[in-house]
């Protein structure tokens, strides 16, 4: 029973991973078609932000993780569509290649300046028993968030006034602009809340995974394939894709090693998307968002 | 039969570039003669995609996968089998299945570019998280060790084919990896212009329209991108010769990028100017490795932004443009001379 207990939650600790992991690229990607490459070197710079913070000016370390990650690098994202994005809209594949640079010279400027070595913070939370065994407490707290997360997209979608905008603007944004809705404040302010996301799984994950440099390698094949599994719905495609893909590579990781639990998972979604070229919205929960 | 210089020029350049390839390991010393080999071996790697890409309109992010493919298959063939003949093609073999394998799911499920960019990189970058963790004894493929983070040294270079005493010297294998780069570029030349590449541009160009002529544009881009891939398999053998080693760090993000970029800088739709592209910037790289402050991979990154923001087609598409205007503006100029160019 423990032990059925133990293997469910890390079930649940591998979606809510994955959903931290992509949420911040699906809003992007789902709301303005844009696939952000550099979306593994904004989680970094939320790694950044958080370590460097809780160490060097001493900010408590849930003030660091959950406010001041997002935020900075919410604010950078900002920047980053008024700088390169928007001179580029309607051209997809230039998109890609653009933000792709973007990624590649801010992992150099990261090394530059905070050298290829890895920084941590301790995990701020104690382990916890089920019976006769250990989990991580700090687990909770990553499963907590992702469901926080996606229960604050769902109610900004659905309940405010930005939120009305932006789904208009999703699906149409000429429309949209004749009835008054402003499509370049909605695209800055969703890529604001896009990497804004990014950051803050970025600082959640931080005192697991550690930050390096090149973390954004790491995070940036998986949260891809979970994005594209999904398909164009925000939150029912990354919750959907999300949970599929986590209990088949966490099943895998328990039977081998977590990299055949990765591999397994690109299987799944290379057959997924074989079957479902438009992700799993794209065929069920048409109308969800 | 009148001789079209479009025909004219690819030949000349590469009988010009044999006899160079010919004659070079003469004039130069080992350490000048090894780099240039690197930079040719990474030149048939930019050939490869410049080909997918450029005129498959197939956006393949993972290139560096088939490269990595054709190493690791060639190192594997090579310490089990001594004799480097089948291990060649193995390294091309190996790959070219990959390719097909993937292009199956992708093509035949109808998938846009975009995803298909992210999905050949998802690959190269499991494909490198898998390669990273394969060290320990237990993994072993016949008597090659995988060796994780480590990669396989030692690796036995080519000999003679079916004659494994008979090793090349480092200034023949020179000349045979220019001889593979001049065949592979004029192979895709012939090929480009037979019927087959025409159909190829014309889905690049319209896949609706080409299929709605009746051919199938599914079956042209699985032809294209395995072929691609048994190339980039092909450079990646010669690449595992060069150093004698093979690690990881060729499925890494770092090198899908810089394939990426070399095509980019060299131009889509030409196959001359991303090996340029590839030459020049390989040399650019080499000179920032031998100083401290600037970090490579934040130069490569500036170089790719500014060819998307500033230049999107590319060095040599947009200088052969330039050169049009120029040559148009000479009033002498005949209408057969403009076209020729």
């Amino acid at each position: 029973m423990d032990w059925a207990a133990i293997f469910s939650l890390q079930i649940v600790s591998a979606i809510a991973t994955l959903v931290l992991l992509s949420i911040g690229l699906a809003v992007v990607f789902g709301m303005m078609k844009i696939i952000n490459l550099a979306h593994g070197e904004f989680m970094m710079l939320g790694g950044y932000v958080a370590v460097l913070a809780t160490h060097n000016l001493h900010v408590p370390i849930w003030i660091s993780i959950l406010v001041l990650a997002p935020l900075s690098v919410g604010l950078f994202g900002m920047l980053v569509e008024r700088l390169l994005v928007r001179h580029l809209y309607g051209r997809m594949v230039d998109t890609m290649l653009a933000t792709w640079g973007l990624s590649l010279a801010l992992t150099g400027t990261a090394t530059m300046l905070f050298g290829n070595t890895t920084v941590g913070i301790s995990s701020p939370l104690p382990g916890i028993s089920i019976g006769a065994y250990q989990t991580s407490g700090y687990g909770l707290f990553v499963i907590a968030v992702a469901v926080v997360v996606l229960l604050g997209m769902w109610a900004l979608l659905r309940f405010t006034h930005f939120g009305l905008c932006a789904r208009a603007t999703m699906q149409n944004a000429k429309m949209a602009a004749a009835l008054g809705a402003n499509p370049g404040r909605i695209y800055s302010l969703t890529s604001g809340l896009g990497a804004a996301l990014a950051g803050l799984g970025g600082a959640v994950l931080a005192p697991l995974t550690g930050v390096i440099p090149t973390l954004g390698a790491s995070y940036i094949a998986k949260a891809f394939i979970t994005v594209i599994g999904g398909g164009s719905a925000v939150i029912t495609g990354t919750l959907t894709a999300a949970s599929g893909f986590g209990l088949i590579s966490q099943v895998v990781t328990f039977f081998s090693t977590p990299v055949f639990g990765e591999v397994a998972l690109l299987l799944a979604a290379i057959v997924l998307i074989r079957v479902l070229p438009q992700g799993i919205t794209g065929r069920f929960f048409r109308r969800a968002f | 039969m009148p001789v079209d210089t479009r025909t004219l020029l690819p030949v000349l350049g590469c009988v010009m570039a044999a006899v160079l390839v010919a004659v070079l390991p003469q004039w130069l010393d080992l350490f000048t003669l090894l780099s240039l080999t690197i930079y040719l071996v990474m030149a048939l790697l930019a050939l490869s995609l410049a080909f997918i890409w450029g005129f498959g309109g197939i956006l393949c992010f993972g290139q560096a996968a088939f490269f990595g493919l054709g190493a690791y298959a060639y190192a594997i063939g090579v310490l089990n089998i001594g004799d480097s003949t089948w291990p060649v093609v193995l390294a091309i073999a190996v790959p070219a299945l990959v390719a097909a394998a993937m292009g199956y799911f992708m093509f035949y499920g109808g998938i846009s570019d975009v995803y298909l960019g992210v999905i050949t990189l998802a690959v190269t970058l499991i494909l490198f998280n898998v390669m990273n963790s394969t060290s320990g004894s237990e993994y072993q493929i016949g008597s090659a060790l995988l060796g994780g983070f480590n990669g396989i040294p030692a690796i036995p270079t080519l000999n003679v084919p079916f004659n494994p005493d008979h090793v090349l010297e480092p200034e023949t294998l020179f000349q045979v990896i220019g001889a593979t780069l001049i065949l592979c570029y004029l192979g895709l030349c012939g090929l480009l212009a037979s019927r087959f590449g025409k159909v190829v541009v014309a889905i690049r160009e319209n896949e609706q329209r080409a299929g709605l002529l009746g051919y199938d544009t599914r079956l042209h881009k699985l032809i294209v991108f395995s072929l691609g891939g048994g190339i980039a398999g092909l450079a990646g053998c010669l690449f595992a010769n060069w150093g004698a080693f093979v690690s990881p760090g060729v499925f890494g993000l770092a090198q899908s990028a810089q394939i990426i970029i070399w095509v980019i800088v060299g131009g889509r739709g030409t196959l001359f100017g991303p090996i340029l592209a590839c030459v020049g910037i390989q040399a650019l790289m080499a000179r920032l490795g031998e100083q401290q402050h600037v970090d490579s991979g934040f130069v490569l990154g500036l170089i790719l932004l500014t060819f998307v923001m500033l230049l999107p087609r590319g060095l040599l598409p947009a200088l052969s443009t330039l050169a049009t205007r120029v040559v148009k503006r000479r009033p002498q100029a005949t209408p057969a001379q403009e076209r020729a160019l």
